[in-house]
């Protein structure tokens, strides 16, 4: 069947002799591949043996993910790539998709969006995988998408918040909630759940997300009768916040919203504390990091909002916790449970799909309805995003707490 | 008026830390009439050795409860000091010297090489690796006193009494003694200054030490003013920050120890007001604009004349 397969995938093309013979080359390789790969089968694992019959081919599917193993964000590929992981095994403990191990490639992409198209272009290209996960920052997904859409990969960002990632093409998908959202969790928040109505914002303006995110929040807080006091921007390599902390003390707001990453939330917060600012710092899902506990006392009291709390009862949280921390030794965050939930659910849509062709997976991957995930129930809607609640998280002791939970808008 | 008098002390602190780094491109610049391009890096090396040997010391890491007593702060930095002032002399004995008759563009186009050695290997595993590293508590957090609201605290009072009296050190060292007037000597005339038995390779070297010393100690400086995560060597950030020192050295006149001082200071105020008062979107922009008005108007500088000697 695989053969017949690649056979028939060929012969659409030219009828060159040059592609024959690379054909016939290729058949062979498959052949000896597939001989290599039936032995152990035949002689070990019985589990394997018993679905051999409804497997079409053994190769692995290959999946790859790109993510920033290491650099300012390194958390973030970290726990996302663990997440993953933890899906990819179990996947292949129970048997694969149809009968074919995922095998996962992961690429670190060091936090930089140059680099970002390097390393996809290289998944693609010289990997050949059937799909892509990845990235968390919106800045890297909006660098991959134009060429995962272009080479007819699909690609699952596991949490980049920025709308305009999904826009990019019909490849691209999410399982994430998108900014205008997040942007209104936090601002319903600040005004409903702790009554404020003086707020001030201090976002990174070379960052999709951040200002994003910060149009996004400005909007809702106003609408719902906050007044912004004061706006400050910072650029991608500051960390002298004090000229912009100084200023938004003049004006004394109730809270600061600052919807950047946990690297800078974390020298923020201590150079707002220096300046003697007492107000609580609210952010979004980029603060969502193990590192936060570097600021100290700093974050204290402050609150971000994120993808899931892991003290949620709801069995699907309450059994991810436990194997991840079986697994790796720490409480997950919500990085690593949507890098959980993405995989997962391309392993469904792959399921469903029947073949690993780009145009199907992504067709399976558009009808996914009511995918029961570790952060919540995953629907995919025209624009290829998720529709899910949010939780607000507080920190207290670089731990963070369950404050809130806003549900998904029913528009 | 609470918003001035902070922008005031905030911007005098960073200028200070400026000044530090602005001296060594000052006089390397006096003594051999180049731009150490490499001296942005030895600068970052002095954050990231200060953390590597805090933890050898075994100063816990940031978030941890506890001060350490105040002599292992000096002791951090005095090793700091040490380790960047013998990478210092390295560098200049291994890549400068074998460059001394060689066109003065070769030996710029190597500081650049020496630059991008330093920035990359910084990113090795065993180096520093490519994430940002915390920085340990050395201080405690305090506020010494406040006035109509402005906070003027413990580690403000710290890095400027350091830095000043580092400086007050180089002034000393540079004009009351001998190892002071063969440097001034040697900046004059090389030749002539070989002629009265100075030994000038001697003298070079001593000067990239000393320089590469002060670096690390704005390196540590830094390290305890802002606290939290110190991003990896190659981050533009520590490039931005020796490029705005290098135009503090260069509009306090290049070449002139007292300028590069009074440069820096300038810097960091004409930053940090900038910032507060206009917008935070040019914020380097108005560093390299004064640069631009300072060449087009007055090419030896803001304090060029005041003062001849040059180190």
């Amino acid at each position: 069947m695989t053969h017949a397969a690649v056979i028939r995938r060929t012969s659409q093309g030219t009828v060159s002799r040059w592609l024959a013979m690379g054909l016939a080359a290729a058949v062979m390789a498959f052949a000896g591949g597939c001989k290599k790969e039936e032995a152990p089968k035949a002689s070990g694992e019985p589990k394997a043996a018993q679905q051999a019959p409804a497997a079409p081919s053994t190769d692995p599917i290959k999946v790859g993910h790109f993510a920033s193993m290491t650099g300012s964000e390194a958390t973030f590929g970290v726990s996302t790539d663990n997440g993953i992981k933890l899906a990819v095994e179990e996947r292949n403990a129970a048997g694969g998709i149809k009968g074919r191990k995922v095998e996962l490639i992961t690429y670190d992409n060091q936090g930089k969006p140059q680099e970002t198209v390097t390393v996809v272009t290289r998944l693609i290209q010289q990997d050949k995988v059937a799909a892509l996960l990845g990235e968390v920052a919106s800045s890297r997904s909006l660098a991959a998408a134009p060429v995962a859409q272009r080479a007819g990969v699909p690609m699952v960002s596991p949490s980049s918040t920025n709308p305009s990632v999904t826009q990019v093409g019909d490849m691209i998908f999410r399982v994430c909630f998108i900014d205008p959202f997040q942007g209104y969790v936090g601002a319903r928040f600040a005004s409903e759940n702790l009554k404020f109505t003086k707020g001030a914002v201090l976002y990174n303006r070379a960052q999709a997300y951040s200002d994003g995110l910060r149009k996004n929040f400005n909007e809702a807080f106003t609408k719902m009768g906050g007044t912004l006091v004061a706006e400050q921007a910072y650029g991608d390599g500051d960390n002298d916040f004090s000229a912009q902390l100084t200023a938004i003390r003049e004006k004394n707001p109730e809270f600061i919203y600052v919807p950047g990453y946990y690297t800078e939330v974390v020298n923020i917060a201590r150079q707002a504390r220096r300046l003697g600012i007492k107000a609580p710092l609210i952010g979004g899902d980029g603060w969502d990091s193990e590192e936060l506990k570097n600021a100290g006392d700093a974050l204290d009291g402050s609150f971000f909002s994120n993808h899931y709390s892991h003290e949620e009862t709801r069995p699907e949280v309450q059994d991810f916790v436990k194997k991840y921390q079986a697994k790796f030794g720490k409480v997950p965050d919500g990085l690593a449970a949507l890098g959980y939930d993405a995989a997962r659910m391309l392993f469904d849509a792959m399921d469903r799909a029947g073949s690993t062709d780009g145009k199907a997976v992504a067709a399976a991957l558009a009808a996914t309805k009511d995918f029961p995930g570790v952060t919540g129930k995953i629907s995919m809607d025209a624009q290829r995003n998720a529709n899910k609640g949010a939780v607000m998280l507080e920190i207290q002791g670089g731990q963070t707490k369950f404050a809130g939970f806003i549900p998904a808008p029913t528009n | 008026m609470t918003q001035f008098l902070q922008t005031l002390t905030d911007g005098l602190t960073v200028g200070a830390l400026y000044a530090l780094i602005a001296l060594g491109y000052t006089m390397v610049y006096g003594i051999l009439k180049f731009i150490n391009f490499a001296h942005s890096d030895v600068f970052a090396l002095g954050v990231h050795l200060s953390i590597v040997i805090a933890s050898i010391l075994g100063i816990k890491a940031l978030g941890d409860t506890g001060t350490p007593p105040w002599y292992m702060g000096a002791l951090v930095l005095v090793l700091a000091m040490l380790a960047c002032g013998a990478i210092g002399f390295l560098v200049e004995r291994l890549a400068y010297k074998p460059l001394r008759s060689a066109p003065r563009l070769n030996v710029l186009i190597t500081a650049i090489g020496v630059s991008l050695l330093f920035q990359n290997a910084g990113q090795l595993p065993w180096a520093f690796g490519v994430s940002p590293r915390a920085w340990p508590t050395l201080l405690p957090d305090g506020e010494l006193f406040s006035i109509a609201g402005v906070k003027f605290r413990l580690v403000h009072a710290v890095v400027l009494a350091t830095a000043i009296a580092l400086m007050l050190a180089l002034q000393y060292l540079i004009f009351k003694t001998k190892l002071g007037s063969a440097m001034r000597a040697v900046s004059f005339n090389t030749r002539t200054a070989a002629l009265m038995g100075i030994n000038v390779n001697g003298i070079i070297s001593f000067t990239f030490v000393v320089g590469s010393m002060l670096a690390a100690a704005g390196g540590f400086l830094y390290g305890v003013y802002y606290g939290g995560q110190m991003k990896q060597t190659a981050d533009s950030m520590w490039v931005m920050l020796g490029l705005k020192a290098f135009v503090a050295a260069v509009v306090g006149g290049i070449g002139n120890v007292r300028g590069a001082v009074l440069g820096g200071i300038m810097i960091g105020l004409i930053e940090f007001f900038g910032v507060q008062y206009v917008s935070d979107q040019y914020r380097d922009a108005y560093v390299f604009a004064i640069l631009i008005l300072v060449l087009l108007f007055k090419p030896e500088g803001v304090f060029g004349k005041a003062t001849v000697e040059k180190v």
